[in-house]
């Protein structure tokens, strides 16, 4: 126990420690409660209807000034706009035209900068993301929201984006899974029974790619690929297609699916290849000597046995297909991209972290489940490399 | 009898159709980074073999660009120091999670691993927020703590996998004879495990070698590696160089593969 502590304690530092922080990221967000307190507080007397009191006002253009100088007010903004689009422009208009502004009545002031201030929604934004502890990053991943009065609806159908995403992603790591299994069960079965030499050499091509570098690899699918590619000027040079009849297969689903799958088939020729190697030749001997055809033979003797493999390389890849970053961002185009695209682009672009945690931990999840579940049926001890 | 023949047959042909797909992805590359042009396909110079169409100028490119060479240093000081930081820290574990005294083995091997299952994009987000705190986003120290945590899973299975074919009496018979235990690992266990950690640390460097998104998140321009330069490239200003790179690498994964076979035949 003492020699594994080391490793434990480093581990939570460098590795738990740091998702931990992401859960919480996902449900804490201090900012907006943090710049504007005084004016929550005043919302707090308001009912919702009609518009708040004037002393939300008055504490509101108190602290979205202060809120200026101290240089937070855009991060505020962002924010509120999250939850009211075009709010963004309103805190900025009226932090810097509340600076002409020296005394009330503060709605009247704050409505001539912009009319958003009499309209109640506004309020109601900037109440909601006040929340210090909150759920909406996780309704905003859910393609959920909350209505002024509180209850939570679905987005409207075209406005749902990460629900059709998560499910694109699994039945994209689905058909990942199944071309692996598809394409990998063949070869495991030739490298399992033929003679050591030959099966050494067929092991490393399998071992090659597993070795190549990622980035290397979707390079290659790239330049095969890409209309001005290898692939098509081999089929124009052979008359199959037309010179202006050049397939597009990558930079969408087909460029994801072709080199997530050439990423993936070693996870699933290994497993596959390490149980049939165990599977001895004389058991199909005897099916065929008490009269079994091979197909029958396979299907209730060899099949079977190599249950094991295959629930083993399955799982493996789709619990690797489902969290894939790397191949889709390259090669995916707009249309092959996955819910780990969306972290990403949360994490880089969009800068809204909140919503980038709660997506990471919904996925998160997912992938605990499958990592508890590949425990149960393969045993995590008996994971191997090759 | 002829049903079986060419079922037989389109077996044959279909795996070869498989192997076809895994190799030739990462054969194609090779000849094309010695292209004169800078165009990612053959040109019919190339085919002719005429030797006007093959050229070394993105060897020579990525020789004197700043930026590739830059990011060989970077790539091998982080790549190094996170290899030394997991291979200690795993083989120690390992040691440990081998012992039959350890209690709750299977929770804390699942929690070892799990580095390696985790989608690197959840770990990358969860070590920018949490590194960010700590001061140690852009620095390397950052990285080299971050490769080295996903690096651990790999120098642990392959170093558990080795003590599995362990004899536990060579440490008793070593202890009898009055080795403490330090001595005992030193000169009886490691001499016999050890193909089990170079594989282990091997594995963990190509890990470190090969990340890019972690780089992505915590590094900034100093901590440019060579996987986080070729997705510049792949993304930004596609340059037949990167062909070159990538010759390199492949050139790379077949020294540690062979290495790695050779250690696993040793061991064997």
């Amino acid at each position: 126990m003492g020699l594994v502590l080391p490793l434990l304690i480093f581990l939570g530092v460098t590795f738990l420690a740091p998702l931990g922080t992401m859960l919480v990221r996902s449900v804490y967000d201090p900012v907006v409660a943090d710049a504007l307190p005084a004016t929550l507080t005043a919302l707090r007397e308001w009912n919702g209807e009609g518009l708040p009191p004037e002393a939300a006002y008055e504490a509101a253009a108190g602290e979205i000034g202060a809120a200026r100088e101290a240089r937070t007010l855009g991060q505020v903004a962002s924010r509120a706009n999250r939850l009211q689009s075009g709010l963004r422009g309103v805190f900025t208009r009226t932090g810097r035209d509340l600076r002409e502004v020296v005394e009330g009545p503060w709605r009247d002031a704050m409505a001539a900068i912009d009319s958003a201030w009499v309209d109640p929604g506004t309020w109601h934004a900037i109440r909601a993301a006040g929340e210090r502890i909150t759920a909406r990053h996780y309704l905003n991943a859910l393609d959920m929201q909350r209505l002024a009065d509180g209850s939570v609806a679905r987005q409207p159908e075209e406005r749902r984006i990460y629900l059709p995403l998560l499910w694109r992603t699994l039945l994209v790591s689905l058909a990942i899974t199944v071309f692996c299994l598809v394409l990998g069960y063949p070869i495991a079965h030739l490298i399992a029974h033929a003679r050591p030499r030959r099966a050494g050499l067929l092991l490393a091509l399998v071992l090659v790619p597993f070795w190549t570098s990622l980035l290397v690899r979707t390079t290659s699918w790239i330049v095969l690929l890409q209309t001005q590619g290898v692939v098509n000027d081999l089929l124009v040079a052979i008359g199959l297609i037309g010179d202006d009849g050049r397939l597009s297969m990558v930079y969408n689903m087909t460029g994801t699916l072709v080199a997530m799958t050439h990423v993936l088939l070693p996870f699933m020729v290994l497993p596959l290849y390490s149980v049939m190697r165990s599977i001895p030749p004389l058991h199909m001997r005897a099916a065929a000597s008490m009269g079994a055809t091979p197909a029958q033979a396979f299907r209730r003797v060899y099949w079977p046995q190599t249950l094991p493999g295959v629930g083993a390389g399955s799982l493996l890849v789709f619990i690797l297909a489902i969290g894939y970053y790397i191949t889709p961002a390259l090669v995916g185009g707009s249309s092959g991209q996955l819910i780990s695209n969306m972290v990403a682009y949360h994490m880089q672009t969009s800068l809204n972290w909140g919503l980038a945690a709660a997506l990471g931990a919904l996925l998160l999840v997912g992938v605990l489940v499958l990592y508890l579940l590949y425990d149960r049926l393969v045993g995590v001890e008996r994971m191997s490399l090759g | 009898m002829i049903g079986a023949r060419v079922g037989r047959i389109g077996y044959l042909a279909f795996c070869t159709c498989v192997f076809i797909f895994l190799v030739a992805p990462i054969i194609v590359i090779v000849p094309l980074s010695f292209n004169a042009e800078p165009y990612f396909t053959f040109t019919e110079g190339m085919l002719r073999l005429d030797p006007e169409a093959w050229s070394l100028r993105w060897y020579r490119e990525i020789v004197e660009n700043e930026a590739w060479t830059r990011g060989l240093v970077n790539s091998l000081v982080i790549g190094v120091s996170a290899t030394l930081l997991a291979t200690v820290l795993g083989t120690l574990a390992a040691l440990g999670l081998s012992s039959p005294a350890m209690p709750a083995r299977r929770f804390i091997t699942g929690l070892l691993i799990s580095p390696m299952v985790t989608p690197v994009i959840i770990a990358a987000a969860g070590m920018f927020f949490f590194y960010t705190n700590l001061g140690l986003a852009q620095t390397h120290l950052g990285l080299i703590l971050a490769h080295a945590t996903l690096g651990l899973p790999f120098v642990v299975i392959t170093v558990v996998a080795t003590l599995s074919a362990f004899d536990r009496n060579l440490t008793r018979a070593a202890a009898s004879l009055g080795a403490g235990p330090v001595r005992t690992f030193r000169t009886v266990q490691l001499p016999l495990i050890a193909p089990g950690v170079i594989s282990g640390a091997l594995f963990a460097f190509a890990t470190s070698f090969d990340e890019v998104v972690v780089v992505l998140f915590m590094g900034g321009l100093e901590q440019r590696t060579i996987p986080r330069q070729m997705w510049a490239g792949i993304r930004e200003q596609i340059s037949p160089a990167i062909l070159a790179v990538a010759t390199f690498l492949i050139v790379f994964a077949l020294a540690l593969l062979f290495t790695v076979e050779w250690l696993r035949r040793r061991a064997s």
